[in-house]
This record gives C-alpha cells, sequence and structure tokens, in this order.
C-alpha cells in the first residue's frame, strides 16, 4: 500500500516536475565544502554517496570543490549540502552543526569560516 | 579544458577496468618511482613505467623484465638468443599478452613475439599476476601482461635511439610525430636491428646467439575530440624478422636441407591492422562504449637442420564493450563481447596441421568500491569455441587495506586454453627428438584444451624505518591443472611426448619482496621466490624441466639531483638462479649426458646513463658482467645429425659478458 501512494506520489510529481522545469539526470554540480586531509575526503564522498542520485562524487583535496553527478529525479543540490554538513563538513550552502563539527577526528577539525 | 583531460581520462580507463587504475598510476608516478605497486587497485598489479624499461640493456619487450620481481627472465634454447619469459613458474603461453588490451602475443607468435616489441615504442607495462580480468578473453591462466604505445597527441616530435653491443648488435629506433589538427595526430615509428658477426665464445663450433635481421614500422592515429567525447585509434603495422643460426661454417646458400653443416632459419613476416573506437557519453563521464579490432597476419618460415617448420596465422579479433555503473560508481560494470577467428597453416616436416579455430563469447565484470578500503572485482564469461566447446570462465579479485598503508588481495579464477605444441615448443626442432602425440582423442592435434585454476594471495605494507621508505610484502600462487598438454622431455633424450595429463600438475609460487631506500635517490628492490612445480610425467613426477626452485633479484638504483637538466643514473640487477631439474639424458653416453640438476649461477647487468639536457643522453652497460657460461651448452655439438644432439637445454646464458652503449636524442 506504502508502494503504491509512494508510485502515485512519484508519478504524480513526475509529471508535474515536467510542467515545470524538466529535472536533469545528469545533474554536473560543484560546490565548495570544508576540510583537510584524506580522511576527510573519504568522509565527504561516503556522505554524497549516501544520496540518492548521486552518481559520482569526488572531492578535490587542495581546491576543496566536491563535483558530483546528480539526478535530480531521486534529490535535490539541497539535499547533498546537507547530507554532506551532517558528516560534519561546512559546505558553501549549508553550516555543519556544532555538535557534528565537534564528532570529528581531531585531523579533520578544518579551520571554520 | 580541465573537463575534457577529464573525459578523456574517464574513456582510455573504462576501455578495462583493469587498466583504469594502472594508467592513473603512470600519470602519477612517472618522475617518481620507475616500479609501481598501487595499494587501491583490486588485482595484484605492477606498473612498469618507460623509466624502469630505460634500465634494460636492449631493446625490445621479451627484454624489459630483468629488473623486475614477478617475472622470471630465461633462455629458451642454446641457438636463437630467444629470452623467455615465466609468471608464478609458468611459461608465455599460460598468460595473456595484451597490447593496449588486445592479443599480442598469441598462437604462432608465442615463441619469438614479445621480441617483435620494440622497447622505445613502450610507454608502460602493467603484470598482473593471478587470474586477471575477464575482459580481453579465457586464456590467461598465471598472470597478464599488458603493454600500452606511446599516444600520439602526448609524443614529442621527434627521437632517436641508436646502440650497439660487443655481441655485434646494433639497433635504431627513430620516431615521428605530427599534429594533423588539435584533433588528430599521428606517430611513425621506425625500428632497425641486425647482427652482422658470427660469434662462438664456448667453441663448440655453433652461434651463441643468431645473426639477424629485423624491420618494424608503425603508424598510429590517435582522435580525440573532448566536445563530442569520442576516441579513436587506428595502427598499421608491419615487420620483419630474419634469424639464422646453427654452425660457423654454415652456409644458407649451399648447406640447407643437407648434412654437411648443421644450420638453422627463422624467418618471420608480420602484418597487423588494429582500431579502436570510444564513445563517453555526454554528462555521463562514467559510461562508455568502446569497439576495437584488429587483423593480423603472421607468417613463420623456418628450419632446424632437416626439421622444417612453417606456420601461418591469420587472425581476427573483435570486442564490444560497454561501461557503465549501477546506482553510483562505488558500483561499476562492464559487459561486452568477443569474436576470434584464427586460422592456421602448420606444416612440421611434411605433415599438414593447418585448421580453423573460432569463438565467440560474451562477458560480464562488477566492480564494487566502497572509495575507502575495499574493492572487489567479479567477472565471469561464457564461450563457444570450435575446439574448446562451450564454457564458462569465472575470476574474483578482492583488495583491503586493513590499516594505513597495508594492503591484502585475493584472487581465484579458471582458465582455458588450446595448446599449440609446435609453435610453443619449437626449440625443440633443435635437436635429434622425434615428436609424438601420444593421444589421438582430442580437438587440438588429438589432444584436449588445457584448464586450470589459479587462486592467490598477496600482502604489503609500506613502512618508514630509520626514517627511510620501506615496503615489504609476500605473495602465494597456486596454479592446478585439470588437464594440461604435458610437454615430455623426462623420457628419453631422443624424444619429446605430447599427451594429457595423467595424475596431478601443479604450479606453487611464494614471492618474498622488501624494497628500501638506503640514502636519498639511493633504492634497493629484492625479492626471493620460491618455486614448487611438479607434472606427473610417464615415468613419475619431476619438477618441470628447466625452472629453479629457488631464485634471487636485486636491484640497486641510484640517481644524482636533476642539475640544469643534468643528471647520472646507475643500475645495478643481480639475478641468482638455484639448481634446475634438467630433462632427462642419462642413457645417452657420457659425454653426451646433463646432470639431473644444472648448477647455480649469478648473473649480474650494470648500466650508467648520463643525461646532458632534456634532449640528449648517452648510456652504457654490461650484461652478464660475472661472465657466467653454460659450461655444455648444446648436446653432441661435434655429430649434430646424430641421435644425441640437442640445442633446446639451456638453463643458463650461452654467451658470457657483452657491454654495449646507446645514445637517446628528443626534440621536444
Amino acid at each position: 500500500m506504502k508502494n503504491l501512494i509512494l508510485i502515485a506520489i512519484v508519478t504524480f510529481l513526475g509529471f508535474s516536475a515536467q510542467a515545470q522545469t524538466k529535472k536533469n539526470k545528469n545533474l554536473k554540480y560543484t560546490t565548495e565544502v570544508n576540510g583537510n586531509c584524506e580522511q576527510c575526503k573519504k568522509r565527504i564522498e561516503k556522505a554524497a554517496f549516501g544520496v540518492p542520485g548521486v552518481k559520482t562524487a569526488n572531492w578535490d583535496i587542495s581546491s576543496h570543490q566536491l563535483t558530483v553527478i546528480l539526478n535530480e529525479e531521486k534529490s535535490s543540490t539541497a539535499d547533498l549540502n546537507k547530507a554532506v554538513a551532517k558528516a560534519g563538513h561546512d559546505t558553501k550552502e549549508v553550516r555543519a552543526t556544532q555538535q557534528d563539527y565537534d564528532n570529528l577526528h581531531s585531523c579533520c577539525k578544518y579551520e571554520r569560516e | 579544458m580541465q573537463k575534457n583531460i577529464l573525459l578523456f581520462m574517464v574513456f582510455l580507463l573504462s576501455v578495462s577496468v583493469f587498466s583504469q587504475e594502472d594508467l592513473e598510476e603512470v600519470k602519477v608516478t612517472k618522475k617518481q618511482k620507475s616500479l609501481k605497486k598501487s595499494y587501491t587497485v583490486t588485482a595484484n598489479t605492477t606498473v612498469i613505467t618507460s623509466k624502469e624499461l630505460l634500465k634494460a640493456a636492449c631493446c625490445n619487450l621479451a627484454e624489459s623484465f630483468e629488473t623486475n620481481p614477478s617475472i622470471d627472465v630465461n633462455f629458451s634454447d642454446a641457438l636463437t638468443g630467444t629470452k623467455q619469459i615465466k609468471m608464478l613458474g609458468l611459461t608465455s603461453p599460460y598468460l595473456m599478452i595484451t597490447e593496449e588490451n588486445i592479443p599480442s602475443v598469441r598462437g604462432a607468435s608465442q615463441a619469438y613475439g614479445l621480441s617483435f616489441t620494440p622497447g622505445t615504442w613502450i610507454e608502460s607495462v602493467q603484470i598482473t599476476k593471478g587470474a586477471g580480468s575477464v575482459i580481453n578473453g579465457y586464456e590467461s591462466i598465471s598472470g597478464q601482461i599488458n603493454t600500452e604505445l606511446l599516444k600520439p597527441l602526448n609524443d614529442i616530435p621527434f627521437f632517436l635511439n641508436a646502440y650497439g653491443s660487443t655481441d655485434a648488435r646494433f639497433e635504431l629506433n627513430t620516431h615521428f610525430n605530427k599534429k594533423l589538427s588539435d584533433k588528430w595526430a599521428t606517430s611513425l615509428f621506425l625500428h632497425g636491428n641486425t647482427r652482422v658477426a658470427k660469434n662462438d665464445m664456448n667453441d663448440d663450433g655453433f652461434l651463441d646467439n643468431p645473426l639477424g635481421k629485423q624491420i618494424n614500422i608503425l603508424n598510429r592515429y590517435q582522435y580525440y575530440n573532448p566536445e563530442s567525447g569520442l576516441v579513436s585509434f587506428i595502427n598499421f603495422r608491419y615487420m620483419n624478422d630474419k634469424k639464422q643460426t646453427g654452425e660457423v661454417d654454415f652456409d644458407k646458400d649451399t648447406d640447407r636441407g643437407t648434412t654437411n653443416q648443421w644450420g638453422s632459419e627463422i624467418n618471420t613476416e608480420r602484418f597487423d591492422v588494429s582500431t579502436k573506437i570510444g564513445y563517453v557519453f555526454k554528462d555521463m563521464p562514467y559510461q562508455s562504449i568502446g569497439f576495437q579490432n584488429a587483423f593480423n597476419s603472421h607468417k613463420q618460415e623456418s628450419y632446424f637442420g632437416l626439421n622444417q617448420y612453417d606456420i601461418k596465422q591469420n587472425s581476427f579479433y573483435s570486442n564490444l564493450i560497454f561501461n557503465s555503473i549501477i546506482n553510483n560508481t562505488m558500483h561499476k560494470f562492464t559487459a561486452g563481447l568477443n569474436f576470434t577467428y584464427d586460422q592456421y597453416q602448420e606444416f612440421v616436416n611434411a605433415t599438414d596441421y593447418s585448421r580453423i579455430d573460432n569463438s565467440v563469447g560474451a562477458f560480464f565484470e562488477y566492480t564494487y568500491d566502497n572509495t575507502d578500503n575495499f574493492s572487489l572485482i567479479l567477472g565471469g564469461r561464457v564461450d563457444n569455441h570450435n575446439r574448446l566447446g562451450f564454457f564458462i570462465t569465472p575470476r574474483l579479485h578482492m583488495r583491503y587495506n586493513p590499516w594505513k598503508d597495508g594492503v591484502i588481495r585475493f584472487s581465484a579464477g579458471r582458465g582455458k586454453r588450446s595448446a599449440n605444441i609446435f609453435a610453443e615448443n619449437q626449440q625443440l626442432f633443435a635437436s635429434s627428438r622425434t615428436f609424438s602425440i601420444l593421444d589421438n582423442s582430442g580437438k587440438i592435434y588429438g589432444l584436449n584444451p588445457e584448464i586450470a585454476w589459479n587462486y592467490g594471495m598477496s600482502f604489503s605494507q609500506k613502512f618508514k624505518l630509520f626514517s627511510k621508505n620501506a615496503e615489504a610484502g609476500f605473495d602465494i600462487y597456486r596454479t592446478d591443472f585439470q588437464n594440461q598438454a604435458v610437454v615430455d622431455l623426462m623420457e628419453s633424450p631422443q624424444e619429446v611426448l605430447f599427451y594429457n595429463l595423467k595424475g596431478n600438475s601443479f604450479a606453487n609460487s611464494l614471492q618474498l619482496e622488501f624494497n628500501y631506500e638506503l640514502i636519498h635517490n639511493l633504492n634497493l628492490r629484492t625479492a626471493y621466490k620460491y618455486y614448487d612445480i611438479q607434472t606427473d610425467y610417464l615415468r613419475g613426477t619431476f619438477q618441470r624441466p628447466l625452472q629453479a626452485k629457488h631464485r634471487f633479484l636485486g636491484n640497486l638504483e641510484f640517481e644524482t639531483q636533476l642539475n640544469d637538466d643534468k643528471q647520472w643514473k646507475f643500475d645495478y640487477t643481480f639475478n641468482w638462479s638455484g639448481k634446475q631439474q634438467l630433462p632427462y639424458t642419462a642413457s645417452n653416453p657420457e659425454a653426451d649426458r646433463f646432470p639431473e640438476f644444472s648448477p647455480s649461477y649469478a648473473v649480474m647487468n650494470i648500466q650508467v646513463t648520463r643525461v646532458f639536457s632534456s634532449v640528449f643522453e648517452v648510456y652504457a652497460g654490461g650484461e652478464n658482467i660475472g661472465n657466467y657460461k653454460q659450461e655444455k651448452a648444446i648436446l653432441g655439438a661435434d655429430d649434430p645429425f646424430g641421435a644425441n644432439f640437442d640445442a633446446s637445454i639451456a638453463y643458463a646464458p650461452i654467451f658470457g659478458q657483452m657491454y654495449y652503449a646507446g645514445l637517446r636524442f628528443k626534440i621536444k
């Protein structure tokens, strides 16, 4: 039953989405994410991969740029930013909570802006 | 631009999952290390970069493994100077040897094929121990060797290499490169080598290495369009190789086919055309499709004394590959189809073994990578072959990093192949042995297909020792033959027998490795290898002949700091080989016998390179500077048409010490 509702909603959303702007199945999205090291890289990418619809994720240590390819039909870029912030890393869009930041390993405690 | 590079990389990488990380490695390590073992690649793969290749004296792919612990270099016989390679104690027919992921050394080219790729053409070599990927085929049993040639779009406009040595061998390599447009580039590689003088250092009346001439030409085109995601390679290649060996006084014009003098000629002509086309989907750099086609014609005409051996192979190979992801790039897959067609015209003396082989197969390979410390490649293929039948080939590789700078790997897989018994054992024609095939019910020369399982695991750890970089590791592998085309040299010195394995045949190997940066820019590489390779022959169970049970490799490299583009490089390699089981000769008269086991011996090579600028460098070195020689190289050398003649038993260098010098000139 739950599934049926879900399908109905998805179908409905699908139609309405098409009515508005067509959602990109392969959106290339880049955002700045704060972090330091190899360990941060693994955590950031893991968080990104945890978001439904994220197909690739790569965080560059030196430039701090997180580049993903995202299926917008499954998640929004806001969902991505939230998920990364939840892992403790500030993004340009969403700031991590103090508690999530404090949970980071000592080597990952980047300087916050 | 960055995106373009990314797209391009992704395509190249996607051609095979295995070459994927390899190519990346080359990029990363080119300036740092000459031999690189990655800690994040799933399979047990070592990459030999072009820097490492420069350490080898000379000059072709067969000779470029002397400093590599994964591969053992042996001599195939006492006449042709051919070097034979082994991995996990098994000879090259049990390896999958590919050039840019297209099978290259197979069938008719098995004996000399590696010497038909000049060293200067090579960009890098990836060596995978164990089962390997299913993408290129089902034939690999103990390992895979893939060679990447220089890419026209990255090549320099002009390169020249000249080489000469005291065994009268001369080589000339010239490369030309032209960018035809921003999307097209072409390279033309010309290679010639020759040995002009007769050498007989051990005074047995036979040449220690053959007189020879080789012309080798490759013209390749590369297309790359970042906007459309289209990539293509087109290669044309022609090779002509002539060798003459045998008694010093042999004159091919008057003595061929007679018993005046014993002599041999091996003439090979080869023509290759190959194309690759790839497309990376727009906005989906993880998804691509590739289509490879290769045609080659390989013709060898040869005689060994009164034995005549001619083989011509026309081959067509086609491979369609699709790469994509399941949800995200942590789950990748490769799927595709292969088609292989081989037409053989083979004549052993008067017997005609001509035949046509063809196979069609489909493969699927799944790769999981948690982007952290674990990855897995699970592959399978189904093939239908007119002689091997319908069969399934499963392969598995796993990698786990339990802690920092440590890696554990595991692999298992099955391989199946038809043994080209004459082409693979043609050194035996240089003997008075009679060839007998004892079975006649199989489809390949009366024999059944060879089937083997290979299992292995390895561990490597990097650490600091006295604040210098160190690395230690081991690997163990086992190959279990379910069936084998046994080549029996243990029955009689006048016979070689071929038959289906009855009983057991296995190859166990253990390798211990320790590498250390002794002082800045001085690197030590050491490896100890243990092999236990047993086969049940008619006479009983023996170690595989001409295989040392213990081997040791040491390599020291030193280079000075680059100063104004000037540099010195020094390289020293020590190879020790323990005693080897020799073919049975005890029934011969005493003068024409070998002992049961060969003595152990060591071979040392040195090389010095002086880089004068980024344009010009010279190098000089010595091979086998300890001057070790196999005491008796040819049995029955005084009566080469008699019953005891045998030039196929080479366990050590025949020639002794050899010195060489060469130069490299580049226009960038």
